[in-house]
Formats: structure tokens, sequence, C-alpha cells
């Protein structure tokens, strides 16, 4: 996420403890198949507001860790998602095309965004774990 | 610089207004949904704090003469009655300094209430027009402005004035009839807005203002941010200063034609002579809303592609009452219902229509055209 604010109100209590993170908040989680599942941290939805549109990528497209692979906006302003490791998408979220509302209202279940197919499985351990996303929140 | 406080600041952060920065003030943007506070407004009454405006009191026998040369629209349209008239301050080129809404009270008392972050151009520009009128300019004290709208705006304001003011003044608020003004008492109300719903925009000392602004939470009104401002004036058509226009245009680029008075012709405004040379131009862009059809929100800056050439984005984001995206746009003028807008790199249809979208919570434009 692009637009990232420090000094707001803090949600560490809150982040789950079986997720990754990125410093762009998103979190990841690690599904039973291998895939990654990823979406908006709590945090990030509050700063963005009401959103109301999400542009998902297309299953099969392949990114590198960073790249830009989904659009969120809000009521306020567009933000841009990262990829959070390298891989092919492999299943995205259809539901948040009618209910973009999803994500605020359920940031790490029902609103997840896009499942990717890490291409390198060890990134997973190169990502921040709630301890240190917490920590984040807090610089 | 630390950012100006209203003096319901703490009120706001009690209520957990996520709080910004907004030219130079700290305001709140939303108190936890802005679509919340949009529907409330269409549907019930929102109360927006807007004591960043800018109010100056123009006085003395000369304030008439004055304020014909200095705004752009007509202030003897108002008559001999108290209201309110919305206009452009124009530079001698015909460029928009700000739009203002000037209150008449009577033929030696005017309050002119201008935006937050021109308010530096505004105070010098009505200065040094005032050297030549026998005038006198006196700027905002710390005061409390609120802007209450919607359906129920009326009711519950005169509930709150009951309580805030006393029934003589509550009574005077509910008799006031739409775009007229009154001051008693200290209070000026007016009943005027920004959202094109029904409702009184008010100015009360800092103390009476809390009472009140208590009072309307106690009648109901649900509190409404900065967020909620902007989409409700964008689905009622009103511009929006720094977006829509700035002193690089003139009113006659952001369809605020129906603002300027040229008649009397003997009326020599600033910026007439620029306007007048500009006001049968064929090469004036058309200022239009768009109703995007496909996926994507409008945004201001992005580029508009009609079948008549290039155009603008002004003012764009989402519609909560219509659950689509809208905007404005300066576009070259042309008889086209249809255009694209690019958004990241690809070409996005959307229909070319007639600016209100929504007003008294009514959506205007023909929402078939708008399909897909």
């Amino acid at each position: 996420m692009s637009n990232r604010r420090k000094n707001e109100e803090k949600t560490v209590s809150e982040i789950p403890t079986e997720l990754k993170f990125t410093s762009e908040h998103e979190w990841v989680r690690m599904e039973d198949e291998g895939t990654l599942a990823v979406g908006l941290t709590d945090y990030a939805q509050g700063q963005l507001g009401d959103l109301v549109f999400v542009e998902t990528p297309e299953v099969g497209a392949s990114f590198a860790a960073g790249d830009v692979c989904a659009v969120v906006e809000s009521v306020k302003a567009a933000s841009d998602v990262y990829a959070p490791v390298g891989g092919e998408v492999s299943a995205v979220n259809e539901n948040l095309a009618d209910s973009p509302e999803l994500i605020s209202e359920d940031p790490y279940g029902s609103g997840w965004l896009f499942r990717i197919t890490p291409e390198d499985p060890s990134e997973w351990e190169g990502l921040l774990d709630s301890e240190q996303y917490g920590e984040l929140l807090e610089s | 610089m630390a950012a100006k406080a209203t003096p319901l600041r703490d009120i706001h952060r009690a209520l957990g207004a996520r709080m910004v920065d907004f030219a130079g003030w700290e305001l709140p943007l939303h108190y936890g949904s802005q679509v919340s506070e949009h529907h409330a407004a269409r549907a019930a009454a929102g109360v927006f704090d807007v004591s960043h405006l800018a109010l100056t009191e123009v006085s003395g026998r000369g304030a008439r003469p004055y304020l014909r040369r200095l705004l752009a629209n007509g202030i003897d349209r108002l008559g001999e009655r108290a209201g309110g008239l919305y206009s452009c301050l124009l530079d001698e080129s015909g460029g928009v300094i700000d739009d203002l809404i000037a209150y008449r009270l009577d033929d030696h008392r005017y309050r002119v209430v201008s935006n937050a972050a021109t308010a530096e151009p505004v105070r010098s520009q009505m200065r040094k027009v005032a050297r030549a009128f026998p005038v006198r300019l006196e700027p905002d004290q710390e005061r409390v402005a609120l802007a209450v709208q919607g359906p129920q705006a009326m009711e519950l304001g005169a509930a709150a004035c009951r309580a805030a003011a006393g029934p003589r003044y509550a009574a005077a608020l509910s008799a006031l009839k739409p775009f007229n003004a009154m001051e008693e008492e200290g209070i000026l109300a007016a009943r005027t807005g920004y959202t094109g719903e029904d409702g009184f925009e008010i100015y009360l000392d800092a103390a009476t203002g809390r009472v009140f602004w208590q009072a309307l939470m106690d009648a109901g009104a649900t509190p409404c941010g900065l967020g909620a401002r902007d989409t409700l004036r964008l689905e009622a058509g009103l511009c929006l200063y720094g977006q829509d226009m700035d002193a690089t245009v003139t009113p006659l680029h952001c369809g605020l034609r129906w603002t300027v008075a040229m008649d009397p012709p003997q009326r020599n405004f600033v910026g007439r002579r620029a306007l007048e040379a500009l006001w049968e131009s064929p090469d004036l862009p058309s200022f239009k809303g768009l109703v995007l059809k496909g996926r994507g929100v409008l945004r201001a800056g992005q580029k508009v592609l009609t079948p008549a050439g290039e155009g603008v984005v002004t003012s764009g984001g989402y519609s909560p009452t219509m659950s689509a995206s809208i905007g404005l746009a300066r576009v070259p003028s042309g008889s086209y219902a249809q255009s694209e807008v690019e958004i990241r790199g690809a070409g996005v249809p959307c229909a070319v229509v007639k600016p209100p979208f929504v007003r008294r919570g009514q959506v205007l434009v023909d929402v078939e055209q708008t399909k897909e």
C-alpha cells in the first residue's frame, strides 16, 4: 500500500499472530496447499476509509515481489497493492467486485484479495511476523 | 506550523473522528464511515463543522457599491431582502481568486464567507478594492460555523435553536426562505448549503456554538466530516475551489456563467473586461458531469477522450447515492453524450451528463443512459 501514514491509532493487539506481513501493510497467510493468501491489514483499511472499488489481478498472471498487482480505491484515493512475494496468481476474490466493503468489514477473512503460488517458497521466511509488524505500526 | 483548531475540536476527537489537516485547519475527515454520513445527510440531517471558513464583515454606506465592484455576481440581485448571493471573486484577467457567499443583512451591513485555503488572496483583494469606497472590513473573530443539511435539517435545527438561542430565534429560523439570511442576537443564519439538500448554515460565538452542536446531537443530527461534504457537493454538481477552478480559469470555464451578472452593462466589476472578451467565444470548453460506465473510479486529473477532443476530470469520486463513480470535467464543447476516461492507461467508457447528479435526495441524471 503506497499511502501509509504513521502515528495513527494502533491496532497492535489485534494483529493475528499466524500471519506474515509486509511493510506496505499487506498480510500473507500460508494455505494448506502451499499457496499464499494476501489481503490488506486492518490498519491499512482503516487508513483508506470506505472502500468503493478493487481491481484484482488476472488468474495466471506472474509478478515479482514488489510489483504492483492490484489497486484498491476508497472514497479518498487509489492505492496500489504490491505482490508480497514473486509467483503466479492462482485465485482472486471475485466477491470484491460487487462488495469492496468486505475488506473493511473482515480484512483478515472474507476481504482477502488474491492467492499467489510462490516461485521461491523461502521468500515467506523474509516477511515480517506479527511482532515485527506491530513494531512497524508503533514506529 | 501547528494546524488551527476550531472551537469544537475536542468534541470531534471525543466522537472518534479521524482528524486531518485541511488548509491549515485540523478538521474531521469522518467519524467512522464517510458513506454512512453521506446517506444521513441525504435521508435525515447531517451537521458539518465549517468553522474554518473565513467570515468578513463588510459595513458602511459604501458597502453596496463596493460589492458591486468587487463581485462578478450582482449584489443588487438580492434586492432589499436579507439573503445570500453566490459569486466568484475575480482578478483583472477574469481568473477566479475564490468563490464565496455574500450575505446582505441591510444596505450597510454584509457578511462575506470565503474559503479557508484562499484566505490570504481574498483578504488582499478585498482590501485593495476597498480603498476606493467608504467601507469597513472586519475579519473573523473566533466563531463556530455549522452547516446543517438534509430533509430534516430545518426541523432539527429549530429544535436545537430553542435550546441554544431561545424560542424567538428558533421561530425566525423556521420561517427562513431558501437563500434568505438573518442576523439576530449576534447569530447569522442562512438557508443555504453545499450538499444539494435543504438546510441552513449558521455562525455563532464559540460558547453558543458548542451548546448548539450538542443540541443538534440531542435532536438526532449525524456529525459529518469533510469526506461526506465532498461527495455530497460532487453529487450536487457544485464546484470546489482549487479543484474545479482556480486563478488560471474564469467562471466561464467551470460552469459558472450563470453567476456572472453582465447586466447592467455599466457595472464595472473586477474582471469584467476580460470576461466580455471571452463571453461569446466559440473556443470555451464545456463543464460537464461524467458517470463512469466501466470499472474504476474517476479522479481529478484523469484525461477525458471525447469525440470533440481531449478534456480533463476536475473532480471525481464515488457517489454513494448512485452507487457509481461520478465526476466533473472540463471538456471541448459539442453535443456528444459518451466519452472515455483514461484510467491507468486504459480508456473506460462514461456517460456525459448535465450536473447536478443528485438534488433533494433524488437522482436527476438518466440512470439508464449511464448503464453499460
